[in-house]
């Protein structure tokens, strides 16, 4: 890379500058500076009424100066430890389910004629066309006690003696949003990866002996693992720290770490916790990514 | 019994006819080339020995056996891919215990056969590379260890030399006919290259618009070509337009369209009247002023009009006098005596009596 950058001309380095530059700066306002500021944030007082105490107070009986204290609540109480890892398991839940139900897909997709295979990714990318909450809203229309989905269900377990059950407001709900909001997210990269594909490989597997399973499981299976990390982390990471679908869909007890977050900034307005929780996610997402990338980079060095 | 017999097999594609009616028998240990131009249909061919595609009628028996209801992984028929199509995620040693594995050869086995499939295409130091890592002249060999490894009845190579250079070309074809015959697979081969064909080949099927024109060993099938396509298409070759004045067992006696008569080989069903081609190659062709040139039965006077220096031999390019060209080939033996005659100069060209073939409209 560095030799790359000395052959470079002037005019090319000034190029390179001019079209990275914006970006640069975009992020380095709007990323770095507010992660600064709520890395330091976490280290503060909350306010009387929200926001952060001041730093030097002329009064020395309010909480002031910088302190370990929100690390400190937050490690106290296995709560807040218990959501992360109910907000991991949910977030894999996610991930897996929308793998499961991607990968046909993204491979009939990539299967299919080239004339027909922009019309299918169109139709996989079609929700996006209306509006995140409405999508949300809906469900809560389909998952309702009067819905069909309900009767039937509630039906069915009547038959058999069992109770009804409510739908909406349960964690089920929660994750069959979450999967329905995601999937596009878990189909596109793995469509990408597998309409890549050199179609010689299969035939060339087929001539040396192997059936449609072990086609499957020893040529497509392995060269599409960077699309299946693609996918998983485009899925895995907003999960993580969604908190509109458990507010919407979920029940009181269906609280995860991004409704956590939310209610430290808008309920109850302490703001260095909400920091210190903003912090450990995204601690939490660095190691996942680190972990795949890992993973990954074994499996996909021939790339 | 032939080891593969293709029976009277046609594919349509549409109202196209890709491969029309061919039969071809091909023994075992044979190193058998289809050659011909391109769309000719020698793709086509080998999928339906490989089983890729159908035949839309006739049969392909393999031992006497019909292979129509074999699908591709169930032949004992491997196939060289022109695009090598190694996979990529494999190693090589991955990579050519493949067939291996589907097999489920036991470990032992497997051990065995790997290390002499990589020692036969001397690549056992890069049997922990992947094919990235490889040339193009090391990645043909890996394609070739992964269909031979498990001993196949038959190896299909479609086009395999294809994307390498000249030099390689040639060191590959060396080791080609080295690997045939040490492991004696037999070999169908495909190729438009004519002259790759000639060299590696035990038998060649020349093939024209889905159509085979002629089966035969390399030397007779450039020596006598049996259609004015097989002449043209193998090798160089001067083509006169002629006629038969003569037809005895011993010769014929043609005559040239202003330029006159001229004695040739025999040729069976030929008889007076007849109309067809007279074909000679260019290093059956003598030039020369006087002497040794007038003292053949067949000469006639024309003029240099080009000559090409191609290192090891000279080609003159001669106009006779009806306005036809003709192309003589003197090897540059003596050292320095490259350009004997010069443009313009007039000379004789002539031939044997005994040299070139009449050939059937
Ligand atoms: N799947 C197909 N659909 C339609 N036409 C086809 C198909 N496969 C082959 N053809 C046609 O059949 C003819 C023969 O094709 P084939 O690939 O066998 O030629 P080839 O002799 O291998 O040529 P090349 O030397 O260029 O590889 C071509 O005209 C081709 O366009
Ligand atoms: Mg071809």
């Amino acid at each position: 890379m560095s030799d790359e950058h000395a052959n470079l001309s002037p005019a090319a380095r000034l190029t390179k500058w001019l079209v990275s530059g914006p970006p640069f700066v975009f992020l380095l306002l709007f990323f770095v500076a507010p992660s600064i500021i709520m890395v330091v944030a976490s280290f503060r007082y909350p306010g009387e009424f929200g926001g952060l105490a001041p730093v030097a107070a002329a009064d020395p009986a309010t909480l002031q100066g910088l302190t370990l204290e929100t690390y400190r609540f937050f490690f106290s109480d296995f709560i807040y430890t218990e959501i992360f890892i109910k907000s991991f398991f949910v977030a894999l839940a996610t991930t897996v389910i929308c793998l499961v139900m991607a990968y046909p897909l993204a491979l009939l997709i990539a299967r299919s004629p080239k004339k027909s295979r922009d019309l299918m990714v169109l139709l996989v990318i079609l929700p996006f066309a209306s509006n995140f909450l409405i999508r949300v809203y809906a469900w809560m229309i389909l998952l309702g006690p009067q819905a069909a989905l309900s009767q039937l269900v509630n039906g069915v377990l009547g038959a058999v003696g069992a109770g009804p059950v409510h739908l909406l407001f349960s964690p089920f709900a929660v994750l069959i949003a979450m999967v329905y909001v995601h999937l596009p997210f878990m189909v596109l990269p793995l469509y990408t990866n597998l309409e890549k594909h050199d179609p010689s490989l299969l035939d060339a597997a087929q001539d040396l002996g192997a059936n449609a399973w072990r086609r499957f499981w020893h040529v497509t299976f392995p060269l599409s693992l960077p699309g299946i990390f693609s996918g998983s982390t485009l899925v895995f990471i907003p999960v993580l720290g969604m908190f509109a679908i458990p507010d919407i869909l979920g029940g009181t007890g269906d609280m995860l770490i991004g409704n956590l977050i939310k209610e430290q900034f808008l309920g109850t307005r302490d703001w260095p916790f909400g920091s210190t929780l903003s912090i450990m996610l995204t601690l939490a997402v660095l190691l996942c990514v680190w972990l795949a990338a890992r993973v990954g980079s074994t499996r996909g060095r021939y790339a | 019994m032939p080891l593969l017999e293709i029976r009277n097999v046609t594919r349509r594609f549409g109202d196209f006819v890709a491969v029309d009616n061919i039969s071809l028998s091909i023994e075992s240990g044979e190193f058998f080339t289809l050659l011909g131009p391109s769309g000719c249909g020698k793709t086509t061919i080998l999928r339906m020995i490989a089983g890729f595609d159908l035949p839309d009628a006739g049969q392909i028996l393999l031992d006497g056996q019909d292979l129509a209801g074999t699908p591709p992984e169930k032949r004992p028929v491997r196939t060289v891919f022109q695009s090598y199509a190694l996979f990529p995620h494999m190693t090589v040693a991955q990579n050519v215990a493949f067939p291996l594995k589907m097999a489920r050869c036991s470990a032992d086995e497997t051990r065995q056969r790997l290390g002499e499939a990589l020692e036969q295409v001397h690549l056992t130091d890069k049997a922990p590379a992947y094919p990235h890592e490889l040339s193009g002249g090391q990645k043909q060999r890996v394609a070739l260890a992964r269909g031979l490894v498990n001993r196949p009845s038959i190896l299909l190579l479609d086009e395999p030399l294809g994307a390498l250079d000249a030099k390689l070309r040639e060191e590959m074809q060396i080791e080609l006919i080295n690997l045939q015959r040490d492991v004696g697979v037999t070999f169908i081969f495909v190729t438009h290259a004519q002259v790759e064909a000639l060299a590696l080949s035990h038998r060649i099927a020349v093939m024209r618009e889905g159509r085979v024109e002629q089966v035969d060993e390399p030397a007779r099938l450039y020596a006598f070509p049996k259609s004015r396509f097989v002449a043209d298409f193998i090798g160089h070759i001067n083509l006169l337009d002629a006629q038969v004045l003569e037809a005895t067992h011993g010769h014929l006696r043609l005559t040239i369209a202003g330029l006159g008569e001229m004695i040739a080989p025999p040729l069976a069903g030929a008889a007076p009247g007849g109309k067809g081609t007279f074909a000679i190659r260019p290093e059956q062709v003598r030039i020369g002023i006087h002497g040794e040139v007038t003292e053949l039965k067949n000469h006639f006077p024309g003029e240099v009009t080009h000559f090409l220096y191609r290192g090891d031999v000279t080609v003159y390019k001669v106009r006779l006098a009806n306005g036809m060209m003709i192309e003589a080939l003197l090897p540059n033996s003596a050292p320095g005596g490259a350009e004997l005659f010069k443009v313009g100069d007039p000379v004789r060209v002539g031939w044997r009596h005994d040299a070139g073939v009449f050939l059937h409209e």
